[in-house]
């Protein structure tokens, strides 16, 4: 089974690489970005075949390590 | 006075911090992260500056979750002292032992020179041998030293005087020019810039000194 994280920096947290992606576009000549967020993508491949354990399992590992909750919000996917 | 000082892989910082330990008197065993237990009769953990485990996921994040850290943790919450500096630092906020993060710096750029500190509280055994709203100047080295706490935190921080030290021109973006900052109980200091690189004539100045040799006093009688 795998398990797909998605860890973004809570809104309200200045993302200064999302800042400096956004003023890099504009240079570009892409015009009307008004905000980028740069997050990251982690996937797991788990031995887990019950999708609310794996949910669960993969929930406490954002809770203890894969996220900084101070600042970072998470999102699971199961697939 | 016996400080240990852990060695996780990716520490820079940890002979600079042990010998700025061992001038100012005291005894100082090296621990590596794999180690669960501390040497017996600790009385001060540093943890140091370096780039542990390659900052990857992010800056601490892999060194909080090592076996030695749980130890760390222990020790801080049965009312032992721990001083992290830099990646030291970001180590602690990862433990949940000092609140906040610290964050890329504003300008995205690694900063590398010395920065006036104001002392803002000598009410600690790390801050005893300045005075308040002394300055000093320490060298930095930090991607990540841009150090955030929501409005709350901030507002908790300066009422129980727990901004150990400020930058007095704000190089990395931190929240209120915030360098430093202790636990509740005063025993734990999380800070960027690098005292153990100003603890001696031949770095160029000897104001970062003062901490360690007012940690030996204090704690050798404590």
């Amino acid at each position: 089974m795998k398990a797909r994280v998605h860890v973004m920096l809570k809104s309200g947290v200045l993302d200064p690489q999302g800042e400096a992606v956004r003023h890099a576009l504009g240079q570009l000549g892409f015009d009307g970005v008004e905000g980028v967020r740069q997050g990251k993508v982690i996937e797991l491949d788990l031995a887990e075949t019950d999708v609310d354990t794996a949910r669960a399992t993969v929930t406490e590992m954002c809770d203890k390590l894969l996220a900084n909750t101070v600042i970072e919000s998470y999102s699971v996917e199961i697939a | 006075m016996h400080a240990a000082v852990i060695v996780f892989p990716g520490s820079n910082c940890d002979r600079d911090l042990a010998v700025a330990f061992e001038r100012a008197g005291a005894k100082v065993s090296m621990v590596w992260h794999k180690d669960t237990a501390l040497p017996d009769g600790v009385d001060i953990i540093g943890v140091p500056g370096g780039f542990s485990f390659g900052d990857y996921l992010r800056c601490g994040a892999i060194a909080a979750n090592s076996p030695i850290c749980r130890s760390v943790v222990a020790h801080a919450e049965k009312g032992g002292y721990v001083l992290g500096i830099c990646n030291g630092f970001q180590v602690l906020t990862e433990t949940g032992l000092l609140p906040g993060v610290l964050l890329r710096n504003a300008n995205l750029k690694y900063i590398c020179k010395p920065v006036d500190l104001r002392i803002d509280t000598a009410d600690s055994p790390f801050t005893a041998g300045y005075d308040a709203g002394q300055i000093i100047t320490v060298p930095i080295a930090h991607h990540d030293g841009n150090y955030y706490a929501d409005p709350e935190t901030l507002k908790r921080l300066h009422g129980d005087a727990r901004v150990a030290f400020t930058y007095v021109d704000n190089p990395n973006g931190s929240a209120d020019d915030i360098a430093g900052v202790l636990s509740s109980n005063r025993r734990v200091l999380g800070m960027m810039p690098h005292p153990e690189r100003m603890a001696e004539p031949l770095h160029g100045g000897t104001q970062g000194a003062p901490m360690f040799d007012s940690l030996v006093a204090q704690l050798a009688n404590a």
